[in-house]
């Protein structure tokens, strides 16, 4: 189980971005991190991953661990060891390399080469259109394409838990049913354990077992995602559905209710 | 027709293309580091000299066999340059490149006055166990120790290449060189790579001192083989190995073909500049070098 614990994380030395931010990513189990833009998801999971030293952020309360295990003072590649390995946003692949070194590089964690070769198998397998374009440089794929392969590269390190950022970001829905369709069986499957940040409320409730909402920082709402589904200040910030649970029109939206703040 | 005479241009060609992938093993060690970490290395030609005189220093002061000098000279280039990558260039990643540049370039200057004051002025000589008897092959007359740098050069790049192109190590570099945030995020521990890389090109700059400094004799003036890497650079592409052949060669043959002919008629000195005239043509031209990657954008 993956958990965070009232942690704090602040950037340049004084910009406070988390303000004491706990959660739990129980193992085998989808949860979802919904937030509305700058509500410090990304950093969330950057604070996880050990990579916000690189970009000059700093966990200064609180820790992170994995099965008791702290995860907040390693480097980011020793993380990925430990079993929790990022997928950002916005597909980035390495563009100059091919699909198959991609993978490659994915799982340099790795010291077995029968594992690694076991590894693309599977990721092939999972993402059959990958092996088509298996020797094609990275950066001409299409955008589905290209989130596959960096959710197969970070499958590649044989993880413990995934932490999803926006994997449906800019995506046809076809593509997205697919690429859920994965997740969700890698879930079934290996008994994975997935951090998911989404945009699409809908979609990410749909999926997940469990759910957390964050606002400026820090979490204001948590609970099983079927309870959040019927909650009424997600259904109409959210889900964008009125009380009858029909699809809402903005035209009908007071202005002044438009915006939830939940802490005021 | 034009009447040339075949047999001289011949030679002269081939003796380009000797040359020529002597400059490509010298690039190849700012192909390294500009792949790996994404600097250029200003005091390559340096490297190449100060290399040049560990060589010359071990076989002359402590009176070892040639071999045993230039293995002397490849431990201590990769200590140095892991050394220089620890001390002046780790504090400098995430800074402006313009940053990175001018310390290559201090550096550069640093390590000539150096080996000035360590080595003395004079020329030193590398005896390496080749003849100077020139070697007949067909119609061409070439001096032996070029075809043996040509050789030791092309044998190395093949290796480097293979290193580069197939290797979990080489592909962890190249993704390094791609996205070192992205990298970190897969678990490569990009320091250890950036030093690595730096280890490499120590390497090389070791293997180019001791065949030029062999060929050339050591003096600070065998820095100035680094400044011929930027045409053969430009023209290969920066970040590729099989482009760093390939200019090497263009640059080599260009120079030797203006050295036979253009020579005569204006009293010298012409092999010195027309490496360059090129490199600015190709600049005009196609930016990213023959070989180089093109940004791969989305539209």
């Amino acid at each position: 189980m993956l958990a965070l614990n009232n942690i704090e994380v602040v950037y340049d030395g004084v910009i406070l971005v988390l303000k004491g931010v706990s959660l739990n990513a129980e193992k085998g189990r989808i949860t979802t991190l919904l937030g509305a833009n700058g509500a410090g998801k990304t950093t969330t999971l950057k604070a996880i991953s050990g990579l916000l030293r690189t970009e000059r952020g700093d966990v200064t309360k609180g820790s992170v661990e994995l099965d008791g295990e702290r995860l907040d003072r390693l480097p980011a590649f020793d993380v990925v060891k430990r079993g929790v390995v990022q997928v950002f946003e916005g597909r980035r692949v390495f563009e100059n390399l091919t699909v198959e070194e991609n993978l490659v590089a994915g799982a340099h964690s790795q010291r077995d080469r029968s594992k690694v070769k076991d590894g693309i198998d599977r990721v092939y397998a999972s993402f059959p259109v990958l092996k088509e374009r298996r020797s094609q440089s990275a950066g001409y794929l299409s955008g589905g394409e290209q989130q596959m392969l960096v959710i197969g590269r970070a499958l590649m390190s044989d993880p413990k838990v995934v932490l999803l950022d926006e994997p449906s970001l800019g995506l046809a829905p076809m593509v997205i049913e697919e690429i859920f369709g994965v997740i969700r069986r890698l879930k079934d499957e290996q008994n994975l354990t997935v951090l998911l940040v989404e945009q699409n409320a809908a979609l990410a409730l749909d999926i997940a077992d469990h759910g957390y909402v964050m606002e400026n920082g820090r979490i204001v709402l948590e609970g099983p995602a079927a309870a959040l589904r019927e909650n009424s200040d997600i259904k109409e910030f959210y889900l964008g559905l009125n009380d009858a649970g029909a699809r809402k029109s903005y035209r009908e939206t007071k202005r002044y209710r438009r915006r939830k703040r939940w802490l005021s | 027709m034009l009447d040339l005479p075949w047999r001289f241009v011949a030679i002269l060609f081939a003796n380009g293309v000797l040359v020529g992938s002597m400059y490509a093993l010298i690039a190849l060690g700012f192909v390294l580091i500009y792949k790996a970490t994404d600097a250029i290395n200003f005091a390559q030609g340096e490297f190449v000299m100060f290399a040049g005189f560990l060589a010359a220093g071990a076989t002359h002061e402590a009176g070892f066999p040639w071999w045993i000098s230039a293995l002397l000279s490849v431990a201590g280039m990769i200590v140095f340059a892991f050394g220089l990558e620890r001390i002046v260039l780790r504090p400098l990643i995430g800074r402006p490149v313009l940053a990175v540049i001018m310390a290559t370039l201090g550096l550069g200057f640093v390590l000539r006055g150096v080996a000035t004051m360590a080595f003395g002025g004079g020329t030193q000589t590398i005896p390496l166990p080749v003849s100077n008897a020139p070697v007949f092959i067909g119609p061409l007359i070439l001096p032996p120790i070029e075809l043996v740098g040509a050789g030791v050069s092309l044998a190395f790049l093949g290796v480097f290449g293979w290193f580069f192109l197939k290797s979990r190590v080489g592909v962890a570099m190249r993704a390094v060189a791609d996205s070192q945030q992205v990298a970190m995020a897969m678990g490569i521990n990009v320091r250890r790579y950036f030093a690595l890389a730096w280890a490499m090109a120590g390497v090389v700059s070791a293997l180019g001192g001791v065949l030029w400094g062999g060929m050339l004799g050591v003096d600070n003036q065998l820095a100035l083989v680094g400044l011929k890497v930027f045409p053969v650079m430009i023209l290969g592409g920066l970040d590729s190995i099989v482009g760093a052949v390939v200019g090497g060669i263009i640059v080599g043959v260009v120079e030797s073909l203006s050295a036979g002919f253009l020579d005569p008629l204006v009293g010298g000195g012409t092999k010195d500049f027309v490496p360059y005239l090129l490199m600015i043509a190709v600049l005009m031209v196609r930016p990213e070098g023959i070989f180089g990657r093109r940004r791969i954008e989305r539209i």
